[in-house]
Order: C-alpha cells, then structure tokens, then sequence
C-alpha cells in the first residue's frame, strides 16, 4: 500500500514506474504532487501537460487531467489548453532536451507572452530515454553518447534565457533540497504568469556513467556539496563561483498576463 | 508532535530499486540495504524526519499512519 500522498495523486496501478534505480525524476514527480497537495488544488482544475523524454513520463504516472503530447511542443499545448480553459492549473512537465532543444522556441515565446503556465524543467544534463546523447545543457567538456570526446557547445543557463524571455517567476532547485522544489512549484503556481522552475536531478545510468560520476548517492552529494543560494553566491568570490549550482528563487517579477490581456480584448466588442 | 509519535517507517519492497539514497541521507542510519532493497534496522533510532520520504524516487519508503 503505497503513502496517501501517492495513493491519492498517482495512477498506482501503473506503479512501480519505468525510470532506472537512482533516477532523480521519481523525486522531482512526488515534490510537484506534495506542492499541489499543500495547496489544495483540486485535482479535476489542475491539468498536467509533458513533452516527450523521461521527465516527460511523468504525466502517465499522475492522476490528474493529463496530456503526453509531441516532442517539444509541451508548452504549446498548454497554452491552447489553458485558452480554451483559463480556470485551470496547467502545469508542464518537460526535460533538458525537450525543453531548451526541440522546444526551446516555445518555451522563449511562452515567457515573452507571460502566460500563466507552471513549467518544471527535470535537467538531467543528458538525453536519457533514447542512450545518453548531449543535450543543450550538458555542461562544456562532458562526454555523451554523441560526444565521446567531450561536448564542445557552450551549455545553456535555463534560468537566465526564462528571464530574459520575460518570465515572472524563474527558480531553480535541485533533487538534494528536494524540499525547495516543493516551495518553488507552489510559488510557481501562485504566480499570475510565466513561471519557470528548473530542477536540477541526476541520471546515474547515462550522464553519471558517462562521465564518471559514480553512483546515485555520489551524484546526490555532489549536488548536497555544489549548491549554493543566490544570495550566498552573490558573496563569493570569483574562485569560488565556480562550478556551483545557484539554486534558490532568481528572478521574479511582473507583466500584463496573455490570457487577460485576451479576455480584456474580447471584451472590449 | 504527538500525532507524529504514531507515525511509522513504511517499506513498500516491490517499488524499492535498491539506489541507496534513503540509506545514505538517513541522519540516523535507521535504513541498510538487503538483497538489494531497503530494510528498516533500528527503528528505534527514527526521529521521523522524512528525509528518506522525500529523496526516495521510487515511493518505496515513507512515514505512514499507526
């Protein structure tokens, strides 16, 4: 008998799910589900939209109104379904390549628009479902499938390009502090607008082999070791900057939101 | 915290993968793993934190009721 928290959020029967001993993504999931529950949303007004790739599984395993949609076009279905339905919580569930690659137009314009979707990037650094090929957000000089000799592109700051699109709420956590996540999606959801959450998980079976990183709890103190708050990041000093995560809340603001902008429109006949 | 008094270490063996996490982040090394899958050791020793809740991607271990 599973925990309530599962019982009552997730498709129990199609548990245990398919992602590999030490996949961070289970984490991330339960966090999203914990959040949803402290502010009792619910379940018939939130709607779950994912992409294509590990994270974007998640969407099978939640027991809301839920849509696994094409690869990279997550947010794109989401703005229709929060169009067509603005009452409802529309919370995206994407990965690093389905988020910033093949869908990393969608994701600018989604921010340019400021429209009030809930996005959670699971940034596992690599492309997991299909063996381990870099994704935009490998950091530079690590291996994958497809760069055996080390990744020459520059990684992506996911949470700097939210930003400058014009996101409203932009975090970024990571499956150590798993209970920061839990803060940052509620947030996220509270915010009328854009908001963009990246969660920085680990994938032991592709990105940590790969790069040697050892096992799950390796990498999870590695994560414990390398985080530091924005606001303690701001005091380092420039030696220490580097190679740390910077988690904590990076940008919040506000902006006109696309769906009342809209209404407003409509309403103006 | 007399409701969490009640609160028991849950182990659901067939979600568990054996990843090691809870066993690892446990601040009162309750958890080992046997046969590749979690065991509750020292029950005693359980200050019902969570922290094996909360990191565990499989859903194999939480704080239940009675």
């Amino acid at each position: 008998m599973p925990s309530k928290l599962v019982d009552k959020y997730f498709r129990t029967d199609s548990l245990p799910h398919i992602w590999c001993p030490g996949c961070g993504n289970g984490i991330v999931t339960r966090a999203i589900v914990k959040a949803i529950d402290n502010l009792n949303l619910n379940q018939e007004d939130v709607c779950i939209v994912s992409g294509i790739g590990c994270s974007s599984r998640a969407s099978g395993y939640l027991d809301f109104n839920t849509i696994h949609t094409t690869h990279g076009r997550a947010l794109a279905f989401a703005t229709g379904i929060k169009f067509a339905n603005p009452n409802l919580h529309v919370i995206v569930i994407t990965g690093d390549g389905d988020c910033a690659a093949i869908g990393g137009n969608h994701l600018i314009h989604a921010a340019r628009r400021n429209i009030d979707l809930t996005t959670i990037v699971f940034n596992n650094n690599i492309y997991g479902m299909t063996g381990g090929q870099y994704s935009p957000t490998t950091p530079t000089g690590d291996k994958g499938t497809t760069a055996p000799y080390g990744n020459i592109d520059a990684n992506f700051d996911l949470c700097e390009l939210a930003k400058a699109s014009g996101a409203t709420y932009v975090s970024r956590s990571t499956v150590y502090g798993a209970n920061m996540i839990i803060k940052q999606v509620e947030e996220g959801i509270k915010n009328k607008g854009f908001s963009f959450i990246e969660t920085i998980t680990i994938c032991p079976t592709y990105y940590g082999r790969k790069n040697k990183k050892g096992d799950a709890v390796d990498m999870m103190n590695y994560l414990k070791e390398n985080t530091v708050n924005k606001i303690a990041y701001e005091k380092l000093s420039e030696e220490k900057r580097k190679d740390k995560i910077i988690v904590g809340e990076i940008y919040k603001g506000q902006r006109p939101e696309y769906v009342e902008e809209y209404e407003k429109i409509i309403e103006s006949f | 915290m007399l409701e969490n008094t009640k609160l028991k270490l849950v182990v659901e063996k067939e979600f568990c993968k054996g990843c090691g996490i809870c066993v690892a982040f446990c601040p009162k090394d309750v958890l080992i793993l046997e046969k590749g899958k979690v065991k509750v050791e020292n029950l005693d020793a359980c200050i019902q934190c969570g922290q094996c809740e909360l990191r565990c991607p499989d859903y194999a271990i939480y704080l239940g009721g009675n």
